[in-house]
């Protein structure tokens, strides 16, 4: 997938999974005060990952996704 | 011991997702039963089912909290939303009252399944989500609601199949008469999805008149073929009476009395010795005689040997023909783990509102009910007492005895 391809694939998925206007997805935009992510929730945004592209976050590499670019990045470097 | 009072209830099932509603569906004898064609398409031998509303929470529970919530909790809190608002007990009171609750609930499975059916299809125990876990436990209402009404008292689930509800305000009423507790939210819920049900309609314990889905529920009649499955949710709030009394709260009903009994026999065929001890002990525990009792709520889920052997033990104790008896279940169908909570309400909206709702469907006895006074239709009368019955795979009985207050 290119890149712009997983941008509009994953943020739907994510707006309507934690139920947010897909609008407050936006690049530079903190991931989880716009998700609303508690350390429960996060597990869901691991989840949708995975489910989607075979990617797995691991834990330790976790904390350096903080915006949504850099979600997009991770997918893209790691997607199958 | 302290008496014990309900102050507040709420509910949400196929004949009504108010107090009114369902109070009008009763008086009027509305069938709450409809034919389902996805169940029939999905295979199932018969197809009828409550048609329970679902409820949508987003206006009142955040995603992240709903996200722990299957059917049957979603339905428990929007009866117990009602129930408090019904007792006039808010946030402020919540907060600086310790209040329990004990809630009915027997299944989990299209949470469950469908956690797992994610975890096998992607190889992965994350994909299963965060709320899985919470979900797929039994005792997923009562962690819901403790939650999301901050309640501090006893927290606990009554697992004990369609007695459920029963034994949940069994139990919460003798914690109050026991002075261990002065307030707890009782109830029960059952989730009205496909897969809570499916295995039970593979034992061919449902009615297949599907021509005729509001006639298919027809308790003690002749006719009768099998249960209708059914579900939603139904709360109610007790307290002991000194506690209601110092609140100003609105008295509703009181619990007179509660008897239970186990039949130490089959898994799935009733007797009518266990039953009949039920009664006997919930009349005892009661002070009552049989005769103040003016209605009884029957257990008869309108299957062939169920009944017989409930209408045995009523007249084991009632006698002959004696006391109007009719099962609610003609009308809802089966609710389950919710019937139990859901009948006494069904029950206190009569004897509040001086009617008791026809068994409908109701055309004539087979030999063994034959002797009940079976009411066919809707009686306008008054009455103070009731006894209502839940009985369980597993032989699990429970009868509770509520007065007009």
């Amino acid at each position: 997938m290119t890149r712009e391809e997983i941008i509009a694939e994953i943020n739907a998925e994510l707006a309507e999974e934690f139920e947010i206007d897909e609008a407050a997805i936006t690049p530079d935009a903190p991931i989880y005060q716009t998700l609303e992510l508690d350390s429960l929730s996060l597990v869901d945004l691991i989840g949708i990952v995975q489910t989607k592209y075979g990617v797995l976050i691991s834990k330790a590499e976790l904390p350096t996704i903080k915006t949504f670019a850099q979600l997009y990045d991770y997918i893209e470097q790691h997607q199958k | 011991m302290n008496r014990v009072v309900i102050t507040g209830m709420g509910i949400w099932s196929c004949i009504g997702t108010s107090l009114d509603e369902v109070r009008d569906a009763l008086y009027g004898g509305k069938s709450g039963i409809i034919f389902s064609q996805e169940r029939k398409d999905a295979g199932f031998r018969s197809a009828l089912v409550g048609n329970v509303p679902k409820v949508d929470l987003k206006p009142y529970v955040p995603r992240n909290l709903r996200n722990f919530m299957p059917e049957e909790a979603q339905y428990g809190y929007i009866a117990t939303k009602q129930a408090l608002d019904n007792a006039g007990i808010d946030e402020d009171f919540l907060a600086t009252h310790e209040v329990g609750i004990i809630y009915g609930n027997d299944s989990v499975a299209e949470a469950t399944m469908q956690s797992l059916d994610k975890f096998r299809q992607a190889n992965s125990t994350v994909a299963c989500g965060s709320g899985a876990i919470f979900q797929s436990m039994n005792s997923n209402i009562t962690m819901n609601l403790a939650c999301l009404f901050k309640l501090r008292g006893i927290n606990l689930t009554a697992s004990a199949a369609c007695a459920s509800g029963s034994q949940s305000i069994g139990l919460g009423a003798m914690l109050i008469a026991q002075g261990l507790q002065e307030c707890v939210i009782c109830g029960g819920a059952e989730e009205n999805n496909m897969y809570g049900i499916a295995s039970f309609d593979g034992i061919q314990a449902f009615s297949i008149r599907e021509s005729e889905p509001e006639k298919a529920s027809r308790p003690f009649d002749a006719g009768r073929d099998g249960l209708v499955p059914s579900g939603g949710g139904a709360t109610v709030i007790l307290e002991s009476y000194e506690h209601a009394v110092k609140r100003g709260a609105n008295i509703i009903a009181e619990i007179v009395g509660w008897g239970f009994s186990g039949n130490g026999d089959h898994i799935s065929t009733p007797n009518v010795e266990g039953p009949a001890r039920s009664l006997e002990l919930c009349l005892r525990n009661s002070g009552v005689d049989p005769k103040q009792i003016g209605y009884i709520n029957a257990h008869a889920t309108s299957t062939v040997i169920g009944d017989r052997r409930e209408a045995q033990a009523i007249a084991q104790l009632f006698g002959q023909r004696t006391v109007p008896v009719t099962s609610t279940k003609s009308q809802t169908g089966h609710e389950m783990w919710m019937a139990g909570a859901s009948e006494i309400i069904y029950s206190t909206l009569m004897m509040k509102n001086d009617f008791i709702a026809g068994n409908i469907n109701f055309e004539k006895p087979d030999e063994e009910t034959a002797c009940l006074n079976v009411l066919p239709e809707t009686k306008e009368t008054h009455f103070d007492m009731f006894l209502s019955n839940s009985f369980g795979f597993g032989g699990t009985n429970s009868t509770l005895i509520v007065k007009n207050v």
